[in-house]
């Protein structure tokens, strides 16, 4: 928990992170994915990306990421173009993200998974790794002792050494979050965190990701289909049908948003 | 007590916890185990040393390929070409320069290390399977290299002689004195490999062969971990080939075939992919069967004359192919496996859970 304290008062101090996405277009062939997409996130706020199936609030995650180039428009982070970069670039500006089918390193243990994520810190060089005593140990030691306080939040104790490969489906959801925790970002992407579990996974779930908003300060887009979920725990929620944005507002905002209930439940007529 | 008792063993700080050598038992064991290796060749003879110098030297070679493979995910059939490399630039600095062998086989290691970044390169295009095809274009250019357009200062394959290395007047000219540069240069690279894989490097490569996407996503430079990985692959190939080279003090381009480069891969399988002691019980277990076989198809020939060919020719290849069949059918993770299981069963004595 310590170094969560530490990074809520360093974050004090620090400016608001901020993700402004301008105008984006993303096409795959004939397909047009999203287009003329515009949005802000930053303020410390939860906001949830929510949508119909093949709305694009994955693709949308996905360009964030550097893994699509969308072929219009500009993404920044903190004022810093952030399209065209290439992923492990952008995770070092900061941003780190879950997958909805969680594409952890199924070979290592839960603790070697966070420590994986620690890369951008630790910086392993090859010498110190080969001699580790001394530098390299101590090196892995500090980070260690990180990863052991995310462990800690997320009540990942008992299963520290088991291989990932080995767990059930709601221990590696956890896993997954822990190493996108273990990164340190300035801004946390989620995709589908809640799918597949059950009532009580979903409250401990909800339960991290406000802690983690409330302690660390940073923002956290959220793509959930959880609809319970989405109205309770966030600040803002952004409606995708298409492609198109096609409502942004507050919770009860967007719950009596007309052509939200029409994506959702079909024309009256 | 921890010997007696292993389950009552814990750890108390994080230094402890990553440790390899924990208890006093262990301290002990390493000990002796380091003596006996030290008193190998003063208690048997030639033969048995010989063997176990030529385990120690292939052993460097398939933990490279342990590296590449068993943790980075990149397959690899161009070992016995970078283990070329090693051997010729080793061999020539010596035979041909008169360079000191402990000059001699960093320089070859770097050599092979560099040429394995070389073939590397395409790694930033294509991976798995078609990866393979890449350093199959090392394993089939570099010995073709070495035996024509290079003949003149490698002898083609007319073999290049390499004199004995020397260190402050002792000439080591036997299997009993390679056996004292060999086992500490094998002993030392294999606890570097597993430094290697602990820390932050071996992970990022793990990371790298479960989940490049994942990887990539969290701030691992893939294309720059993959050559690092194929550097060091070679560089553990180009010792092997320059020690080789010491070995045998004579080296040809055929020792160096496309065969070798799978036997390599068939004894990473067998000791289990991705793991450091994995790839030394697989290189001893196939090695010393091996020697065996061969002793067995020499004793059988002589009572069965008429089938004396095929059991001195056949049956080393014949039952290394069960081998490895076997291994993939019954124990996929190899022997490095079973070794875990054992370990874990003294572990956890007196209980069962």
């Amino acid at each position: 928990m310590n170094d969560l304290v530490k990074n809520k008062e360093k974050d004090k101090l620090a400016k608001d992170d901020r993700l402004e996405v301008n105008n984006m277009e993303l096409r795959f062939g004939g397909v047009t994915a999203l287009s003329r997409l515009s949005y802000d996130i930053g303020q410390s706020q939860i906001t949830a990306i929510i949508g119909p199936n093949g709305a694009g609030k994955t693709s949308n995650l996905n360009c964030i990421n550097g893994f699509y180039q969308p072929q219009r428009g500009e993404i920044s982070f903190n004022d810093k173009k952030i399209n065209g970069l290439p992923p492990y670039k952008i995770a070092q500006l900061g941003i780190s993200r879950t997958f909805q089918n969680m594409q952890l390193y199924t070979g290592l243990s839960t603790v070697d998974n966070l420590m994986a994520a620690r890369h951008i810190h630790l910086r392993p060089k090859l010498l110190a790794s080969c001699l580790y005593y001394g530098w390299g140990r101590n090196k892995e030691i500090k980070h260690r002792e990180i990863v052991e306080e995310i462990i800690d939040f997320l009540e990942m104790e008992p299963i520290r050494h088991k291989i990932v490969g080995s767990l059930p489906y709601g221990e590696r959801k956890r896993v997954d979050l822990g190493r996108a925790l273990a990164l340190e970002p300035r801004l946390l992407l989620l995709d589908e965190p809640m799918a597949g579990m059950n009532v009580e996974e979903k409250e401990d779930m909800a339960r991290f990701i406000i802690d983690i908003n409330e302690l660390r300060k940073i923002p956290i887009v959220l793509v959930e289909h959880d609809m319970g979920v989405v109205m309770d725990i966030c600040d803002k929620v952004i409606v995708l049908d298409f492609g198109v944005k096609v409502a942004e507002g507050s919770p009860e905002e967007i719950k009596t948003n007309p052509d939200v209930i029409r994506v959702y439940l079909g024309d009256e007529g | 007590m921890g010997a007696y008792c292993p389950c009552g063993t814990r750890n108390f700080n994080y230094k402890k916890d990553m440790a390899i050598v924990r208890t006093p038992f262990h301290w002990a064991a390493l000990v002796i185990l380091l003596l006996l290796l030290f008193l190998f060749p003063t208690f048997f003879g030639g033969v048995l040393v010989n063997l176990v110098n030529e385990i120690a030297i292939i052993t460097l070679a398939v933990m490279g390929l342990n590296i590449l493979t068993g943790l980075c995910g990149q397959i690899s059939l161009g070992q016995s070409a970078f283990m070329c490399v090693g051997a010729y630039t080793t061999g020539i600095l010596a035979a041909t320069y008169n360079i000191h062998f402990l000059v001699a086989l960093p320089c070859g290691a770097l050599g092979a290390g560099i040429i394995g970044l070389v073939f590397g390169l395409p790694s930033v295009k294509i991976k798995g399977f078609y990866i393979a095809m890449a350093t199959l274009a090392a394993q089939f250019i570099i010995p073709a290299l070495i035996a024509t357009p290079l003949e003149f200062i490698t002898n083609g394959s007319n073999s290049l002689r390499i004199p004995s290395p020397e260190l402050g007047g002792i000439v080591f000219n036997s299997p009993q004195s390679m056996f004292y540069i060999i086992i500490p240069i094998t002993v030392i690279m294999v606890f570097f490999a597993e430094n290697l894989t602990r820390t932050g490097i071996g992970r990022a490569f793990v990371a790298i062969r479960d989940d490049d996407l994942a990887a990539d996503v969290m701030g691992i430079d893939i294309f720059r971990y993959k050559l690092l990985a194929f550097f060091v692959c070679a560089v553990y190939a180009g010792m092997a080939g320059g020690l080789w080279a010491y070995w045998l003090r004579s080296i040809n381009p055929d020792h160096f075939h496309l065969h070798e480069s799978i036997k390599f891969l068939g004894m990473l399988v067998v000791g289990g992919m991705g793991s450091i002691p994995g790839a030394v019980f697989g290189v001893s277990f196939l090695l010393f069967m091996d020697y065996f076989v061969r002793e067995f198809g020499m004793q059988m020939s002589t009572f069965f004359p008429m089938w004396a060919p095929a059991f001195q020719q056949a049956s080393v290849p014949l039952l290394y192919g069960l081998v490895i069949v076997l291994f993939l059918i019954f124990e996929p993770r190899g022997l490095a496996h079973r070794w875990t299981v054992l370990k874990s069963s003294y572990r956890l004595r007196p209980f069962s859970y």
